[in-house]
């Protein structure tokens, strides 16, 4: 099946991305051009507004929200590498501009256009049907830790999987309490460093019995989180975000 | 009111989270009552179990919308069976009207099934200063209440306690000898609790549902002792919240699916008594006095407020504390007040102050696991959200909570996030700091295998505590899509 229209997409990085681990986005690019997507990315851009949001803080939430409404305006697609993220932007903005008629209908003409990640590769692009487009491999085992936002908020569940059984190479090993939180939770890993870190160990204890040598999310805050206790702890297991997994060009890039 | 200890959640979760035997017990929570939950609903035929939650909540929503309505229909029809209703505007009140009820009685024992309401009043208290000795008759409630303690789950009142401290806690208070199976102790228990059943002259009971056009009490247990106490003393008093009411019995049918399910994961509990006035002359047993005390107690609050209503919702099944890793770390009694875990710090705040129980609606990652297994589909996490926003900026200062400290940073974020060049400028600073800090001989920096060991800064040292933090990489995204991934940088390269 060839693919006639062209499919263009804004990229919105995310924060955390942009700040911490910008390979992350330099992947998310790589795979979406290789499928034939012409991909944007609004320079205005920075946060969602969630670490506010989830404070409490809705009127600064609101200030950034409304950048983001101005920023992927008109836009076809808005492609998120993060489900939690990617939440914020779909569903709890509606919440955020309940009050604020003008913004919410913004905020809901923008909703149905974002997409997280493999959400958008399996439900738009259809990259996990048919003959094999995505051409990526990478040599190893690997166990997914589904985030709780991609999870529940955004309802994709199959998706990250389905991509990751056509990676030619990869070993996929189930993951003990896959479903279950791993502390992250943006401001609550701060606020309640005690109870985040005890949910962490059994993260990283479920990962270390996977078996896996590679741990695979689409979300950086959670990687992150784990990631950080992996070494603190020692345990040999990388941690890769699923564009990073998917790029079909392998050289890290971005350094 | 029960004592209040919200305003402690962060301290007292340090401590329970370090308990060992606290951490045993919760590991049976996650694989005992939440795998029985799963097991029974794949029982269910596919679509079914989410049918049923569906209809659950909108029996739950149609009722709270009238609720006056049906509170006014059980009223009347609890009168024609004989009984009589009474409204208690808050704790002090319910508990007044419990405890003229057994004066004018003559009352001096009573026993009482397990009741979460009475927990949330202190009623037991109340009759013993009067001189009525009580009986909690529920294993879970006997055992907290000999051990002088309040329940750490809903369901399973003393989840904290081992065999062991029971064995230790029935020798101690009732000289028996040190007991080695459940089995021998509930044995004990029953065999106390038997006697006190015939001599109570007051049984006190809770209620799962109020079913309106009956005007019958509904309680679902697994041990009989909730149908001891509705029949064998001579008064039956019912105490529960006013969001219990539901229409018609046929609304009881769902609920009764859902509840135990949800629950135990049983298809039904061993007991679901009916109770509809007090005994009828054809009746051969029965108490004569029938009175149900339906308390409010800021459930009304809850019910004007639309953003909350739905923690009204709430059949306190526990399915959503089984499957909460907050609660599965910290336990029940760290959350300070009566109800427990992520209904408990939606409904606590609610019901004791939302400033005094301000740690609770922070107490969550947000997971969202908690909405997913509820049989009536309350939406718990945007409800958290909701009282976070309260707490941050209610122009009422009795709610808002948020420290100037706090303010200052949403703030600080929401403009360093505003301006794209301002946080360039600021990544480029720090990433030109971060190495020449991990090199100096005191620096509050500490190399770490990933990065950053340790930040002795606030916050930042709230994460570093237990995890390493990743070194800032040398360029943003930003950075990188100008230099070579935009349509000019690609242009220029070819």
């Amino acid at each position: 099946m060839t693919q006639v229209t062209v499919t263009r997409a804004s990229l919105f990085a995310t924060c955390i991305v942009d700040q911490m681990f910008p390979q992350v986005g330099v992947s998310t690019v790589r795979v979406l051009r290789h499928l034939g997507v012409e991909v944007d990315f609004p320079p205005d851009q920075t946060c969602c507004g969630q670490p506010l949001y989830n404070s409490g803080f809705n009127q600064q939430a609101r200030r950034l929200a409304t950048r983001v409404l101005d920023s992927f305006d008109g836009s076809e697609y808005v492609v998120v590498p993060s489900g939690s993220c990617a939440a914020m932007m779909k569903v709890f903005y509606l919440d955020l501009f309940q009050d604020q008629p003008d913004q919410l209908r913004r905020a809901e003409r923008m909703a149905p256009k974002v997409y997280e990640f493999s959400q958008f590769l399996v439900q738009v692009l259809g990259a996990a049907q048919g003959e094999d487009r995505l051409g990526a491999s990478y040599s190893g085992t690997a166990t997914y830790h589904p985030s709780c936002h991609l999870l529940r908020e955004m309802n994709v569940r199959e998706e990250p999987s389905e991509l990751l059984s056509r990676v030619s190479g990869l070993t996929m090993n189930g993951l003990p309490q896959a479903e279950t939180c791993c502390g992250f939770g943006g401001t609550f890993t701060i606020k309640y460093p005690h109870i985040s870190e005890g949910m962490l160990a059994d993260k990283v204890e479920n990962v270390s019995a996977s078996g896996a040598e590679t741990l695979v999310s689409c979300d950086m805050g959670c990687l992150m989180h784990i990631e950080g206790a992996l070494r603190r702890r020692g345990v040999d297991v990388q941690t890769r975000h699923l564009a990073q997994i998917l790029d079909p060009t392998k050289p890290e890039p971005g350094s | 009111m029960a004592d209040v200890k919200t305003q402690d959640f962060f301290a007292a979760s340090a401590v329970s989270i370090q308990d060992p035997i606290l951490r045993q017990a919760l590991i049976k929570v996650g694989t005992g009552f939440d795998g029985a939950r799963l097991a029974a609903i794949e029982d269910v035929t596919p679509n079914r179990w989410d049918e049923w939650r569906e209809e659950a909540r909108r029996i739950k929503i149609h009722t709270l919308d009238h609720l006056d309505y049906y509170l006014d229909l059980l009223e009347r029809n609890v009168a024609k069976a004989g009984g009589q209703v009474h409204f208690a505007a808050d704790a002090a009140q319910a508990n007044a009207i419990v405890a003229g009820i057994a004066r004018s009685g003559g009352v001096k024992i009573v026993t009482k099934g397990k009741s979460m309401v009475s927990e949330e009043l202190s009623l037991n208290p109340v009759l013993e200063s009067i001189g009525v000795e009580v009986f909690e008759t529920d294993l879970g409630e006997y055992i907290i209440q000999l051990a002088g303690e309040t329940p750490s789950h809903l369901v399973a009142p003393a989840l904290h306690k081992t065999k062991e401290q029971v064995a230790q806690l029935f020798s101690d208070k009732l000289g028996l000898p040190l007991l080695e199976s459940i089995e021998d102790m509930a044995k004990a228990a029953r065999e106390i609790l038997r006697e006190k059943f015939l001599q109570a002259e007051m049984g006190i009971s809770g209620a799962n549902f109020l079913v309106a056009e009956t005007g019958t009490l509904v309680i679902i247990t697994n041990e009989g002792n909730g149908r001891m106490c509705t029949s064998a003393p001579r008064i039956h008093v019912g105490i529960t919240g006013m969001e219990k009411v539901i229409p018609s019995l046929q609304d009881l049918a769902v609920f009764l699916r859902l509840l135990p399910r949800s629950a135990t994961g049983q298809r039904i509990t061993s007991y679901v008594s009916m109770v509809t006035g007090p005994r009828r002359e054809t009746d051969e047993d029965g108490p004569e006095e029938f009175h149900l005390v339906i308390v409010d107690n800021g459930r009304s609050k809850m019910l004007a407020d639309p953003e909350l209503r739905e923690a009204l919702y709430c059949i306190r099944c526990g399915a959503c504390l089984n499957i909460c890793p907050v609660y599965k770390k910290v336990g029940g009694h760290a959350y300070g007040w009566v109800y427990p875990g992520p209904i408990g710090a939606v409904v606590s705040p609610l019901l004791v102050g939302l400033k005094q129980a301000k740690d609770l609606p922070h107490a969550s990652s947000l997971c969202g696991a908690c909405r997913e297994v509820c049989p009536v589909k309350i939406n718990i996490p945007r409800m958290l959200l909701h009282l976070r926003n309260e707490l941050a900026e209610s122009p009422d200062p009795k709610t808002n909570a948020a420290t100037p400290a706090a303010r200052l940073m949403a703030r600080g974020y929401a403009w360093l996030m505003s301006s794209p060049a301002l946080l360039s400028l600021s990544h480029r600073l720090a990433r030109s700091l971060q190495r020449p800090l991990l090199m100096l001989p005191f620096s509050p920096l500490t190399k770490g295998a990933g990065g950053i060991g340790r930040v002795r800064l606030p916050f930042l040292s709230r994460w570093t505590r237990a995890k390493d933090l990743p070194l800032l990489p040398p360029r943003t995204f930003h950075e990188i899509w100008q230099q070579e991934l935009s349509q000019t940088a690609r242009r220029r390269d070819t």
